[in-house]
């Protein structure tokens, strides 16, 4: 039974079963390979996308619940928003496998929230682990792309 | 005797050295008067161009530096190329770096006769060969401009990959001058530049050669490979470390849409399908009973108390090893006797992406296509399934999502498995991947351990005697790298070569390994993740009970010991930390310092203490001797995110085993620090003319002990077993 997904502005077809996790479409059968599996118990972020503009966990979405939705992964936030050029400047990736999910994440607390405050970022991306520990980047990044007060990173 | 291995290299710790040539004995090969790396290069290519196998130039001059050891987040690609580019004076933007193919020969690293990565070695085993490389190539192109101009060598300048005669006004880029290098004889000792005069090692010019990649969803991980045919396959493992398939009933899990095939391995039953989703449903849908008979039973409780018993010589039959003994200890009891001591728990290193492999194996050739730490290990232990030789076993690395020494294994555990069902998919390439749960279970932890330490205190306060007991599992217990005279480095490291034991007259150090059915492993730091504890918090119960300060008495004892480094570290922490005036209202202080793999690292770490919650750290000012700085801002980085590696562990990790099962299987159960808990470091290096050391691993074991040291300060009381926060 073919489902039809609109995924990063592009209707797209898929053969999967409607109660297939939306992670393993996009990674399986759309190749779209930048959204990571990590835990899929929806605890560690990983797999964070949009859907409809908010940040959901894909391993946990079922994709006949997004059939109608507008979904959105890192490939297609694009390579230009600002976030990515935060993190890029910051050196924010060490392992890099949590990135995609922190930046998708950090898009939607500031498409909500222009200009999060620590409580703000805290309350948003304490759903995204990262073991290499980036943390402190994450959140200079996000300010610096927000506009807000941050850290200079190193001088190049 | 063969090529050796130095467990150095893996440990960072002792200087034995031992044989790889007994993984190869356990072969099919016979080594005969061939090296081990000869062997293991046989039938890889060997064929470079002109300036050897870590350097490539292309036309356009682009330079590429091609990087023996895996990316895993440390940062090691952007400084292995930056000590390149700087004696090649290249144009650090267009610098690229690939990641090198399986070839012991070539791509040994240097201190263990292997390739791998690990011990926090990759900088340090690389300085000086990769020095060597760039500078023998920009003296081809030197040569080759001096002969193309007719003007002297010695007169030539390099910058940017701009090649320059300033007598006569010319110039010419790499890439006019690279046919013509190429031709020229590399020289056999190419002169090294005075470190004073670089000008991108030591800069913050040393960026990420991956972040672009990794902030846009396109670095290639093993979980994100596809190939034509590929298959998926996940596997039900036993529920206890032993266990083995007795039977199993696939009717249902064939059943599944897109299964292909289920049959038994080593370590399980293999479920293959079409899709992931497809393999997990499969296995949803499978029976396994399992042969428990050789199975570990015991809960970490239990074990826990046997560690205890054999530390307090109730033990039995056991052997103990001595370190750094001296002296005679004699009766330690009285009130100028400290008693302590420490209970650290099994911790699963739960790096972000779960262990996978790909593999396809046709005939006796094998291309392995995954995140490998240890080629020479990846291929020995291939070989040995397929029978094949290890060179034949072609492995492509990709972007591994974290190690921290989960991946460098002896048995190449899921790589293995992984091999085992590619020999039966006839041909087809086979992606393992395995679930958190898998991961979380299949063990590899760091040893749970026990540490009894009693401390004789002098009539000013120091350590007269020291009695130290350490009971925990041999990590390297009938690998390659076990056996040799000593304690293994791993089970003592840090606490052998503590300056507080050089600085103590009488000391009875040992350590007991009994052992235990459930796997270990180095985890980020190893012996450090509980010698560094057991060593800096007794320090501070010691300060304490003589009524110093803790930086002062440290001082003391470095100064006793000779510990030069620690004193400069301990004077620049106290400097750069603000030590000698308060914390801020509401926040305690704790200080901490330690030595592991060739470097020195020290924490002030500020902690904010209420009551029914966990530690708060804020603050934590970190100063580091790793020797020659190459990238200043990813050896901060690195100190952020082993700071925050330690914490979690201390504040919160680990693995309980009830009957012999593992309880906390993913994210919800092993709780790991997140955004809101993590600290804000700030990284002072000091500065030095040595030979890098490491960096990827020293700053994670000195954040437990300097917040437990911020909480005896506040409360009188000493934390006596991790973690911190018990689970409710």
């Amino acid at each position: 039974m073919a489902m039809t997904l609109q995924v990063n502005g592009r209707a797209v077809s898929v053969k999967a079963d409607p109660q297939t996790p939306l992670l393993w479409v996009l990674r399986d059968e759309l190749g779209l390979t930048g959204t990571k599996f990590g835990c899929g118990v929806a605890q560690c972020g990983a797999c964070t996308v949009h859907v409809d503009g908010q940040p959901m966990r894909a391993c946990q979405t079922p994709i006949e619940l997004v059939g109608g939705s507008q979904i959105t992964t890192i490939e297609g936030l694009g390579g230009g928003h600002p976030l990515q050029h935060a993190w890029v400047k910051h050196d924010v990736p060490q392992c890099g496998y949590c990135q995609s999910g922190q930046i998708m994440s950090a898009a939607a607390l500031l498409a909500q929230t222009p200009q999060p405050t620590d409580d703000d970022i805290d309350a948003v991306m304490s759903g995204n682990i990262c073991r290499c520990g980036a943390y402190q980047r994450i959140r200079d990044a996000i300010k610096d792309a927000a506009g807000v007060a941050a850290p200079a990173p190193a001088k190049a | 005797m063969n090529k050796i291995v130095k467990p150095s290299a893996l440990t960072g710790a002792t200087r034995r050295e031992v044989v790889i040539g007994a993984a190869l004995a356990g072969g099919a090969l016979t080594v005969g008067a061939c090296s081990p790396a000869d062997i293991m290069s046989i039938g890889t290519n060997n064929d470079f161009g002109a300036f050897g196998p870590f350097l490539k130039i292309a036309p356009d001059g682009a330079v590429t530096v091609i990087s023996k050891h895996i990316e895993f987040g440390q940062g090691n690609h952007a400084g292995l190329a930056a000590i390149l580019a700087e004696e090649l004076d290249a144009d650090w933007t267009r610098v690229r770096v690939e990641q090198a193919a399986a070839n012991t020969k070539v791509y040994m690293n240097t201190g263990m006769g292997a390739q791998g990565t690990g011990g926090s070695s990759a900088i340090a085993n690389s300085w000086e060969q990769l020095r060597k490389v760039g500078a023998s190539a920009r003296a081809m192109f030197v040569q080759a401009a001096a002969a193309k101009w007719s003007v002297p060598a010695a007169e030539i300048s390099v910058k940017d990959s701009v090649v320059s005669h300033a007598g006569s006004g010319r110039s010419a880029g790499f890439a006019e001058l690279l046919a013509d290098a190429a031709k020229v004889t590399p020289p056999e000792n190419p002169t090294l530049k005075d470190p004073k005069t670089f000008t991108l090692v030591g800069t913050n010019r040393v960026r990420r050669k991956d972040a672009v990649l990794k902030s846009t969803g396109q670095a290639r991980f093993t979980q994100d490979v596809r190939l034509p045919e590929m298959l998926v396959a996940v596997v039900a493992h036993p529920p206890r470390f032993g266990a083995v398939p007795q039977n199993f009933d696939a009717d249902k899990a064939k059943a599944v849409p897109g299964v292909i095939d289920v049959f038994s391995v080593k370590s399980g039953v293999a479920v293959v399908a079409d899709s992931t989703w497809a393999a997990l449903k499969g296995r949803e849908a499978l029976t396994v009973t399992w042969d428990e008979g050789k199975a570990e039973k015991r809960g970490s409780d239990a074990i826990a108390q046997t560690f205890r018993d054999i530390a307090a010589g109730k033990g039995g039959e056991i052997k103990w090893q001595g370190f750094d003994s001296k002296g005679t200890v004699g009766e330690l009891s009285g009130p100028d006797v400290l008693t302590v001591a420490y209970d650290f728990p099994y911790l699963a290193h739960a790096t972000m992406e779960p262990m996978n492999c790909v593999a396809q194996v046709k005939g006796r050739k094998v291309k392995l296509t995954f995140g490998s730490q240890f080629p020479t290990l990846d291929q020995l232990n291939t070989a040995k399934i397929v029978g094949t030789l290890p060179g034949s076993v072609e492995i492509e690395t990709l972007y591994a999502g974290g190690s921290f020494g989960r991946r460098c294994n002896f048995q190449s555990d899921y790589v293995a498995e992984c091999v085992r069902i590619a020999k039966k998919t006839n041909g087809r390439p086979v992606k393992l991947v395995w679930t958190r749960e898998d991961d979380q279970r299949a063990g590899y932890f760091r040893p749970l351990t026990h540490h009894a330490v009693s401390v004789r205190v002098d009539k000013d306060g120091y350590p007269a005697a020291w009695r130290h007991r350490i009971v925990t599992q041999s990590i390297m217990k009938g690998s390659p790298m076990g056996g040799g005279d000593g304690p293994e480095p791993p089970a003592v490291e840090g606490a052998q070569g503590s300056p507080y034991l050089k600085a103590t007259p009488a000391v009875d150090a040992q350590v007991a390994m009994p052992d235990v059915g459930v796997p270990v492993l180095w985890w980020r730091s190893v012996g450090a993740t509980h010698t560094a504890y057991a060593m800096e918090h007794t320090i501070d119960q010691l300060a304490r009970k003589a009524g110093k300060d803790p930086a002062d008495y440290r001082r003391a004892l470095y100064q006793k010991a000779g510990s030069q480094r620690h004193l400069a570290v301990l004077d620049l922490l106290v400097e750069r930390s603000g030590w000698k005036s308060s914390a801020p209202e509401g926040w305690v202080r704790g200080l901490a310092v330690h030595e592991s793999f060739g470097s020195v690292v020290g924490q002030v770490a500020d902690v904010q203490l209420v009551e029914g919650q966990p530690p708060k750290v804020g603050r934590v000012v970190t100063v580091i001797d790793c020797g020659t700085a190459i990238s200043p801002d990813q050896i901060a980085a690195q100190m952020e995110g082993g700071t925050c590696y330690g914490l979690s562990g201390a504040l919160y990790g680990q693995i309980t085993l009830i009957d012999g099962a593992v309880q906390e299987t993913n994210f919800d159960t092993y709780r790991v620090l997140r955004m809101n808990e993590a600290p804000r470091v700030e990284t002072h290096i000091l500065p030095s003319t040595a030979a890098p050391s490491g960096v990827g691993e020293p700053g994670t074991p000195v954040i437990g002990p300097a917040v437990a040291n911020a909480i005896l300060a506040a409360t009188g009381q000493p934390t006596l077993s991790q973690p911190f926060v018990k689970p409710a």
